[in-house]
C-alpha cells in the first residue's frame, strides 16, 4: 500500500467532543479509584479527595482546552488513555500512602512521608510540559533544525548522573541527580533528545544507510562504512550498563534506536546486524560477571540468575523482589482482591519499579490486561500516526516515541511478571516518580503534535466541492 | 517506510501478547502454586485475617483466637499451655504450624473442603469466614492426673482406652507454653524458639509418641504373647532360670536384675518369669520362640506401622537380622528394641482389649463454625494381635505381676490391676529408664497407661518401673475410673 492511498483514508474531522466524553470516563475512573482506596484501606473517603479531584478535572480541563484550540486534529485517544493511567496511578500510590500510614499508626511511629501529593505536582508539572510542547512546538519540523543540538543535550543529560557531587547512587544504578533538594532521573528527559537527533539524523542519512553491502544468509547486510551509529548507539549503551548500571535504559535507547534506522532504511539487515549486537552485548557481560567476575557486571548476572531460578536458596537476596512480586499476582488472580484490599507494601518497590504488581494483585488478572491494552492502544495510535503522516521526518518521530512507550512497557512489565530478567524503567504513567512523569507528557505532546499535523487536511484543498466533486480523486501533498 | 512501519506494529504486538501471555499464565495457571508455597506471606495475614476455630479438651477451649487491633488481626491462645502444648502444638507467622494446630489446619481455618458451601455463603453474604472446631479424645482428668504425677520428672505417660483406641491423657515433660511461639511480636517469638531450641531437654519433643526408648522388660509381654501364640508354651511351662544365661558366641552373660535367681528353684513357670521379670527365662524363651515369630508378634502390636500421623508419632522397631546374643537380648527389650510410649501402652490396650489392637486416635470430632458436627471419628482396627485366650492368660499374667510381683505399687482397692514393670538398661554412665505398662480395671478395662521415666532426681539404685513409673500409672487409671 502506498502512502498515498493511506492519506486519502484519513477524515478530517476532528473528534474534540469525542476525546472530551473519554476524557470525563478516566476522571470518572481515576477519582473513583481514589475514593474506594481510601474507604478500603482507612474505612472512610480521604479528605484530600475535593481536592484532589478539582486539581485533576482542571489540569485535564486545560490540557484538554489547549489541544482542541492548538491540535484540534490530533488524535482524540491518546490524551484520554494517558489521563487513565496517570489517574489510576495517583490512586495506587494514594493507596500505598494509606498503607504506611496505617501501619505507622499501629506501630506508634512518627507520620511517614506521603507521595501522592507529590505525585499530584508532577502530574501539574507534567501537564505543564504538555502545554508548554504544544503551544511552543507549532510544527515538529521545527524540531530538525535542533538535531545536532538535541544530539549534545542528550548526551550531556545522560552522563550528568557520573559527574560527582550531583550524581546519586540508588539501589546499584547512578541514573539520579540531586540538585537544590530536588532529584530526578535527566535519562528521562534524554530520551526524547535523542528521538528528536535520530529523526533528523536518519531522515538525512538514509540513503546512504540503505545501501546494500554484502548478502549473508538471504540479508542485504549494510556496508560496512556506514556502521559508525549503530556502532556508536551500542556503545553509548553499554557505557550506560556499565558505569551507570541501568539495564533498562541501555535496552531503551538501543532499541530505540536500531527500530527507528530499521524503518528509515526499511533494511531488515539493520534489525539483524542490531539484535546480534544485543545479544552478545548481553552474552558477554553476563559471562564478564559470571565467568571473569568482573563487578561492573555483577548486577546482570544478579537479575539473569534471579530470573532463572528465583526459588533457589542461593539467589534469595536477589529474587526477594520478584518472588513478592509473583506472589502479588498469584493472590490477585482472575479478579483480584480490590482496590486497598491485598498486601501489595510486601513487594518493595511497589511505587515505582512494581507498580504493575501493586494492579496484577488488587485488579486482578482483567485490571492488569485492561491496562497492557491501554498501552497497547497508545503504542497503536504512535504506529497509526506514523503510517499516516505525510513527511518522513514526523514518521520517524512517530516511530521513536512509539517504540519508546512499547520497549518501556514491555521491559518493565515483562521484568516483574518474570518473562523476562528485570531492568529498573519505570512504567510509564503510573510509577512514582517526577522526571519519568514530566518526560512522557511532553513525548505524548510530540505524537499529538505530529497526528494534528498528520490527520490535518491538506492546506491546499481541491476548489470548492461540486456535485461531481464527490467522486473526484484527492490531490494529496507529498 | 510503511512496510517496515507495519512489520514494527506486528512486531510490537508479538511483544504485548507475550505479556498478555505470561500474565494468564501467572495469574492462573501457576497462581496455586504459588499461592500454596510455605514463605508466602499473603496467605498467612489472610489466615490471620479470619477467626481460626478452638480446639477444645471437653468443654474447654484450650486452643482459641482473640481479636487484636494489629495487623495480624487475630491472636492464638493457648489455655493450660503446659499441660496440651504438645497436642495443640503452635500457630505461629515466623514458625509455622506444629502439632494439631498444624495436622486440622484445614477446618481450624475454615478452608477444609467440607466447608465449602458455609464459604460460598459467606462470601456472598459479605461475612468474614470462620473456622472450625476439633473436639479432641483427651480425658481432662486423667491429663491433669498425668501431668501432675509426672511431677519434675523427665518422662512421658500416654492412656488410651482399649476398646476404641481413644487417646486419653498424653502428657510429655519437660513441656513448653505454645503462646510465646505463638505472640504477634517476631523478635519474641525468635527469643523463645531459639531458647527452646537449645535446650537439652528438648521440651518441644513430644516423648510420649516421637521418642523411642528401649522398652526394656515391658517388651517381655511382647515376647510371651508370641510364646503362648505359638501353642508350644502356657502360662504355667517351666522355664529354665538361670541366675546367669550363657550367651554364645560372647563373653557376655545375661543376668537378672538382681544379680541372682528368680525364684527359689533354678526353673519358673511363665507367669512366675513375667511377675518377677526373670531376665534370664525369657530371654530363654526369645530363643525358642525365634526372631521371626517375635518380630511378627511385635508387628502385630503395631511396631514398624505408622499410626497417629496427626501427632507426627514415630514409628516403634523391632530389629531385622538377629544372630543369638542379639536376639536374646531382644526378648528382654535390649538391644535395638526401640519404642515409643504411645506403642507400649498399645501394647497393653491390646491385651486388655481381648488381643485386638484399636487405631491410635486423639480427634474425636470435627464441627463447623455453626458446630454443626461435619465428622465423627469411627474407631477402626489395627490388627488381631493375639487371640482372645491368649489375651485372658496374658492378662491373667499381668494381674499377677501387679498382686504377687514387681508392679505392687499399682495395686488400686477394689480394682484388679494389670501391669508390667520395666527398667530399661541404656549406657552404663546414664541411668537406666523407668517404664510401667498397665490396665484396669483387669475385668472390664477401661484404660491401659504406659509411662516411661528419663530421669528422676533418685539414686540410680532407687530406679526401677515399680518404683518410678508405676505409681504414676496408678494415678491416671483412679482418675478414669474413678477410684
Amino acid at each position: 500500500m502506498s502512502d498515498t492511498q493511506q492519506a486519502n483514508s484519513v477524515q478530517p474531522r476532528k473528534r474534540r467532543g469525542a476525546e472530551l466524553v473519554l476524557l470525563v470516563l478516566a476522571l470518572g475512573v481515576a477519582v473513583g479509584a481514589y475514593a474506594v482506596v481510601g474507604v478500603a484501606v482507612t474505612g472512610h473517603i480521604s479528605s484530600q479527595i475535593v481536592s484532589y479531584a478539582l486539581g485533576l478535572v482542571l489540569l485535564v480541563g486545560i490540557a484538554h482546552l489547549v489541544v482542541r484550540f492548538r491540535a484540534p486534529y490530533a488524535d482524540p485517544i491518546l490524551l484520554p488513555c494517558v489521563v487513565l493511567l496517570n489517574g489510576l496511578g495517583l490512586a495506587l500510590i494514594h493507596r500505598l500512602d494509606l498503607s504506611k500510614v496505617k501501619a505507622a499508626q499501629d506501630a506508634g511511629e512518627a507520620m511517614p512521608r506521603v507521595d501522592a501529593p507529590a505525585q499530584l505536582t508532577w502530574t501539574a508539572v507534567g501537564v505543564a510540559a504538555f502545554i508548554a510542547m504544544l503551544l511552543l512546538v507549532r510544527d515538529h519540523r521545527w524540531l530538525q533544525r535542533a538535531t545536532y543540538t538535541a544530539l549534545f543535550a542528550g548526551v550531556a543529560l545522560l552522563l550528568l548522573p557520573l559527574v560527582p557531587g550531583i550524581g546519586v547512587r540508588f539501589q546499584g544504578a547512578q541514573i539520579w541527580v540531586r540538585f537544590a533538594g530536588l532529584s530526578f532521573q535527566p535519562g528521562e528527559v534524554a530520551k526524547m533528545l535523542l528521538i528528536v537527533f535520530f529523526a533528523g539524523y536518519l531522515v538525512v542519512k538514509k540513503e546512504a544507510l540503505a545501501l546494500a553491502g554484502r548478502r549473508f544468509l538471504g540479508l542485504d547486510l549494510p556496508r560496512g562504512r556506514d556502521l559508525g551509529p549503530i556502532l556508536a548507539a551500542w556503545f553509548i549503551s553499554l557505557a550506560i550498563l556499565v558505569f551507570q548500571r541501568d539495564l533498562g535504559t541501555a535496552v531503551l535507547f538501543f532499541g530505540v534506536f536500531v527500530i527507528m534506522l530499521y524503518v528509515a532504511t526499511e533494511r531488515p539487515g539493520w534489525l539483524f546486524l542490531g539484535g546480534t549486537m544485543f545479544v552478545g552485548g548481553a552474552w558477554f557481560a553476563y559471562i564478564a560477571a559470571t565467568q571473569l567476575h568482573i563487578s561492573q557486571f555483577s548486577h546482570i548476572a544478579n537479575r539473569v540468575n534471579a530470573w532463572l531460578h528465583p526459588f533457589d536458596p542461593a539467589n534469595a537476596n536477589g529474587a526477594y523482589q520478584i518472588i513478592q512480586s509473583l506472589y502479588g499476582f498469584a493472590y490477585g488472580g482472575l479478579l483480584g482482591r480490590g482496590l486497598g484490599e491485598g498486601h501489595p507494601t510486601l513487594v518493595p518497590l511497589a511505587k515505582s519499579d512494581f507498580i504493575a504488581a501493586v494492579i496484577g494483585e488488587e485488579l486482578g488478572l482483567t485490571g492488569l490486561m485492561a491496562i497492557l491494552l491501554l498501552y497497547g492502544v497508545i503504542v497503536e495510535r504512535g504506529l497509526r500516526t506514523a503510517l499516516v503522516c505525510r513527511d518522513q521526518y514526523g514518521k520517524l518521530l512517530a516511530i521513536g516515541v512509539a517504540s519508546v512507550f512499547a520497549i518501556q512497557v514491555f521491559v518493565v512489565i515483562g521484568g516483574v511478571t518474570k518473562l523476562i530478567p528485570l531492568t529498573g524503567l519505570t512504567t510509564p504513567f503510573l510509577s512514582y516518580g517526577g522526571s519519568s512523569l514530566v518526560a512522557n507528557w511532553a513525548l505524548v505532546a510530540l505524537m499529538l503534535r505530529i497526528s494534528d499535523f498528520a490527520r490535518r487536511p491538506a492546506a491546499v484543498l481541491p476548489p470548492a466541492p461540486t456535485e461531481d466533486a464527490l467522486t473526484q480523486v484527492v490531490v494529496v501533498r507529498r | 517506510m510503511n512496510r517496515s512501519i507495519r512489520r514494527v506494529a506486528v512486531a510490537f504486538m508479538v511483544l504485548f501478547l507475550a505479556l498478555l501471555a505470561n500474565a494468564n499464565y501467572i495469574q492462573v495457571f501457576q497462581a496455586s502454586d504459588l499461592n500454596d508455597r510455605a514463605d508466602n506471606k499473603r496467605v498467612t495475614l489472610d489466615e490471620y485475617a479470619r477467626e481460626r476455630g478452638p480446639i477444645m479438651v471437653g468443654g474447654t477451649q484450650v486452643a482459641y483466637s482473640v481479636k487484636t487491633k494489629d495487623d495480624l488481626v487475630y491472636l492464638r491462645r493457648y489455655r493450660d499451655p503446659q499441660l496440651y502444648g504438645h497436642l495443640t502444638g503452635y500457630y505461629s507467622y515466623v514458625l509455622g504450624r506444629r502439632g494439631l494446630e498444624k495436622a486440622e489446619n484445614s477446618v481450624l481455618a475454615g478452608t477444609d473442603d467440607r466447608l465449602f458451601v458455609r464459604r460460598i455463603v459467606d462470601l456472598i453474604t459479605n461475612r468474614q469466614p470462620q473456622g472450625g472446631s476439633v473436639l479432641l479424645t483427651i480425658n481432662p482428668k486423667a491429663q491433669q492426673a498425668a501431668y501432675d504425677a509426672l511431677g519434675n520428672n523427665r518422662g512421658a505417660v500416654v492412656a488410651i482406652e482399649p476398646s476404641t483406641g481413644k487417646i486419653l491423657a498424653m502428657v510429655s515433660k519437660p513441656t513448653y507454653d505454645p503462646n510465646q511461639l505463638s505472640s504477634h511480636d517476631a523478635n519474641s517469638i525468635l527469643k523463645a524458639a531459639n531458647r527452646l531450641g537449645d535446650n537439652s531437654d528438648r521440651p518441644m519433643e513430644n516423648r510420649a509418641a516421637q521418642r523411642r526408648y528401649p522398652p526394656g522388660s515391658t517388651f517381655k509381654l511382647v515376647t510371651a504373647a508370641a510364646a503362648l501364640s505359638s501353642g508350644r508354651f502356657n502360662p504355667n511351662t517351666q522355664l529354665p532360670a538361670p541366675a546367669q544365661l550363657d550367651l554364645p558366641l560372647t563373653t557376655f552373660n545375661m543376668k537378672n536384675w538382681q544379680n541372682g535367681l528368680c525364684g527359689p528353684a533354678p526353673q519358673v513357670t511363665l507367669t512366675e518369669a513375667l511377675a518377677t521379670s526373670c531376665n534370664t527365662a525369657f530371654a530363654g524363651l526369645g530363643l525358642k520362640v525365634g526372631d521371626k515369630a517375635l518380630r511378627q508378634q511385635a508387628e502385630k502390636f503395631g511396631f514398624g506401622q505408622e499410626y497417629l500421623s496427626d501427632l507426627n508419632a514415630s514409628t516403634s522397631v523391632f530389629p531385622k537380622e538377629l544372630n543369638t546374643p542379639q536376639l536374646a537380648q531382644s526378648s528382654i527389650g535390649q538391644y535395638d528394641v526401640a519404642a515409643t510410649p504411645l506403642q507400649m501402652a498399645m501394647v497393653s490396650a491390646g491385651i486388655a482389649n481381648g488381643g485386638k489392637v484399636m487405631q491410635p486416635y486423639v480427634v474425636a470430632k470435627v464441627s463447623g463454625p455453626d458446630l454443626k458436627t461435619l465428622e465423627v471419628t469411627d474407631p477402626q482396627t489395627l490388627s488381631q494381635a493375639v487371640s482372645g485366650d491368649v489375651a485372658g492368660q496374658l492378662t491373667q499374667m499381668m494381674v499377677n505381676v501387679v498382686d504377687h510381683g514387681t508392679g505392687a505399687p499399682v495395686k488400686i482397692d477394689g480394682v484388679s490391676v494389670a501391669g508390667k514393670t520395666g527398667t530399661a538398661q541404656t549406657t552404663p554412665d546414664k541411668p537406666p529408664y523407668a517404664w510401667f505398662a498397665s490396665f484396669a480395671p483387669a475385668n472390664a478395662p477401661q484404660v491401659a497407661v504406659a509411662v516411661v521415666i528419663e530421669h528422676a532426681n533418685v539414686g540410680r539404685n532407687e530406679i526401677s518401673g515399680g518404683k518410678l513409673a508405676a505409681p504414676v500409672a496408678k494415678a491416671v487409671m483412679r482418675a478414669v475410673i474413678g477410684r
